[in-house]
């Protein structure tokens, strides 16, 4: 299960390009074996390395810099297209543990929200102020009031949403398995009544 | 007062998971060799057991090879047998049924789904791949989810999930002569652009849903998850029952005739409230292409690109503003995929052509979406007219609609698809990809260049 995330400070990195797809965050042919791990090198293969073969690091790309970025800015749509987990796996590898953005592909902030990563919507107008004024330098998230802040951004705190179950997911490094495997009991009733209902579903 | 939306969720709704979300019960979950290796692997991995193996099942689509003549253990990209073997062996010892690259029955999943009757009406089907809404074309409840997702539904047989907001969008009128719903559904996207779903669950309805073949659904429905949608779905009529009937592994004799009468109630209430509506006359819509890099990117073939159009794109395609899609030369085209590669995309593109050559220095791959389209279009000599008019033809699966390394068109190569993601690299380092209707591939494929098709070549009923 993931480390609990509860407060964050790092670096930001800003990639406002919108519509950035799965297949850009960890391209099919960086999946090369039936695993959760080994990916983080293959993390966007295509836009940060000259020649991602040889894994020559193409100079200014914002996971090319140091001190690397463990939060990222980004547009509308971040992580639209295939549901591959690979794609967070490989962010989470890299050590991106807050992704803020204008929106998100449905699938993906979903799959962020079971490997500990943070997914933040903010409004346009303050996550292009942040791409503007933050990135390269620290930012802070608190998950417990749900707040975003910088000190390249005095006075400003940025509130998000976050619903309570997912809110205990990256507090708390929650596995949805075990627990919804206490409710065993209840899920063998409810089969019971169906299969009377719907007894071709279970044929 | 309900939707078809609440009242499938209802129907699977095993509790109250607090925090706004619910258990919902999972009647089927499909698993492919790309994501669904992985969710067996580290379920295995954590000692947990699959509740029920008799509710799920195995694909082999993604990563085997669609030469002709392809080995069982044949890939398409280097190293990519690992994940043939892998989900072979882990689909064997957690007693899955595989529908393994040499069955009768092999194709892409939500291609065979349907065509075995493992996608139902009125079923709730997950899988992690994100073109699963598809499925929802039946009356299903059915979406894309993550590999951990998938895991939790292996160890429970359940998902836990908050209730999507939702949409109506009703197609009034209906498709003109050799429009087709894959035009409909750029459209949609090109219109609302690629968050236009606003993450809604959509139900499809009007006049030109209700004449629209099941397979035309399917492709409709395919596209939704480029338009954000959460997904989408159909309320099943007599043209979904009659596709599901008889089908392998759908009910039969009592148990079909007691399922009949579910599917049939399974509609929206006339007074019920949707979050969003929308209304698109169907006669609006002209064949679409896409030009850029995201489905929103998209423009009737007549257009000229506009001024606004972003930079990122056009570089990465090798346009400029101003310039027309019409005409523009290509260097490949592909038919097939969960979008269009069923045997009426077969068919509307072979009517383009029958006595036809492909244009000289244009690769053309035709590759049907599952083992039993390609049976049916063989039966019908379609082999013989893609063959004959230079298309390869190639054996089912996912094939060039992504890559995962190995064979694909070369880098800057233009490419003309019936797929669904025109994304930077989707079909290889450098490829540009046009998305459109099989009939519109077919043309461009013959003329060398983006083409609309010949309108004396479409059959009445072939759309
Ligand atoms: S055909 Fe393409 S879009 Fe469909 S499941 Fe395969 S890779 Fe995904």
């Amino acid at each position: 299960m993931p480390d609990p995330l509860v407060m964050h400070a790092g670096y930001a990195g800003a990639l406002m390009i919108d519509n950035i797809d799965t297949d850009q965050i960890i391209p099919s042919r960086e999946m090369r074996a039936v695993s959760r791990e080994g990916l983080g090198g293959g993390l966007f293969a295509g836009w940060r390395y000259e020649d991602p073969g040889a894994r020559l690091e193409k100079p200014g790309f914002v996971l090319n810099r140091a001190p690397r970025p463990s939060i990222l800015v980004c547009g509308h749509n971040f992580g639209c297209g295939s549901s591959r987990e690979h794609a967070v796996w490989a962010l989470a590898e890299y050590g991106i543990r807050v992704i803020i953005a204008k929106s998100f592909g449905e699938i993906f902030h979903g799959n962020c929200l079971r490997n500990g990563i943070l997914p933040v919507t903010l409004p346009e107008a303050e996550v292009d102020r942040i791409a503007a004024k933050c990135d390269g330098a620290m930012m802070d998230v608190d998950v417990r009031t749900q707040t975003v802040s910088a000190p390249g951004l005095p006075g400003w705190t940025g509130r998000f949403e976050i619903g309570a179950f997912p809110k205990r997911l990256v507090l708390e490094g929650l596995d949805p398995v075990r627990l919804t495997l206490k409710d065993a009991g209840i899920i063998g009733e409810f089969l019971d009544a169906d299969r009377a209902r719907r007894p071709w579903v279970y044929a | 007062m309900a939707t078809l939306f609440d009242k499938l969720w209802d129907l699977h709704r095993v509790a109250d998971a607090g925090e706004g979300y619910d258990l919902l019960a999972v009647d089927r979950l499909l698993l492919h060799e790309r994501t669904g290796g992985i969710a067996l692997k580290s379920l295995r991995d954590q000692g947990l057991e699959v509740a029920d193996a008799s509710r799920c099942f195995s694909f082999m689509d993604h990563i085997v090879s669609f030469r002709p003549g392809r080995g069982r253990d044949d890939a398409r990209s280097p190293g990519g047998e690992a994940f043939i073997l892998e989900t072979r062996a882990l689909a064997a010892q957690a007693a899955i049924t595989l529908i393994d690259t040499d069955n009768a029955d092999q194709g892409i999943v939500h291609v065979a789904a349907p065509e075995l009757g493992i996608a139902l009406p009125g079923y709730s089907i997950m899988c992690p791949d994100s073109h699963t809404c598809s499925l929802g074309a039946l009356g299903a409840l059915a979406w894309g989810i993550g590999s951990s997702e998938a895991e939790h539904i292996l160890a429970t047989g359940t998902i836990r999930v908050q209730k999507p907001r939702q949409m109506r969008i009703r197609i009034a009128g209906a498709l003109g002569a050799g429009i087709t719903p894959k035009d409909l559904a750029l459209y949609l996207i090109a219109r609302y652009g690629a968050k236009g779903g606003n993450r809604c669950a959509i139900e499809f309805c009007g006049p030109a849903i209700e004449i629209m073949p099941v397979e035309g659904r399917l492709t409709l429905c395919n596209m939704v998850v480029e338009f954000a949608a959460f997904t989408a779905l159909i309320a099943p009529d007599e043209k979904t029952l009659d596709f599901v009937r008889g089908r392998r592994l759908a009910p039969s004799g009592d148990m079909l005739a007691a399922a009949e009468i579910h599917w049939r109630s399974l509609a929206s209430d006339a007074d019920a409230a949707f979050d969003e509506e929308l209304t698109l006359d169907a006669g609006e819509v002209t064949p679409q292409v896409s030009w850029g890099t995201s489905p929103e990117e998209t423009l009737a073939l007549g257009a000229t690109i506009p001024h606004s159009a972003n930079i990122r794109a056009l570089n990465y395609m090798g346009l400029a503003a101003g310039q027309r899609l019409e005409g523009l030369p290509i260097d490949g085209a592909f038919i097939g995929s969960c979008t269009n590669g069923r045997l009426s995309d077969l068919e509307l593109a072979a009517e383009q052509l029958r006595g036809k050559r492909v244009a000289h220095g244009v690769r053309a791959v035709c590759v049907p979406g599952s083992k039993s389209v390609k049976r049916a279009a063989e039966a019908r000599g379609l082999d013989l007219v893609f063959r004959k008019a230079g298309f390869e033809w190639g054996e089912p699966g996912c094939a060039m609609c992504f890559y995962a390394g190995g064979e694909t068109f070369p880098p800057g190569a233009r490419v003309i698809s019936s797929t669904n993601r025109n994304f930077e690299g989707r079909q290889g380092p450098g490829v540009r990809t046009h998305l459109s209707n099989p009939a519109v591939v077919a043309a461009s494929a013959v003329a060398g260049r983006i083409s609309l098709p010949d309108p004396g070549l479409f059959q009445e009923d072939s759309v």
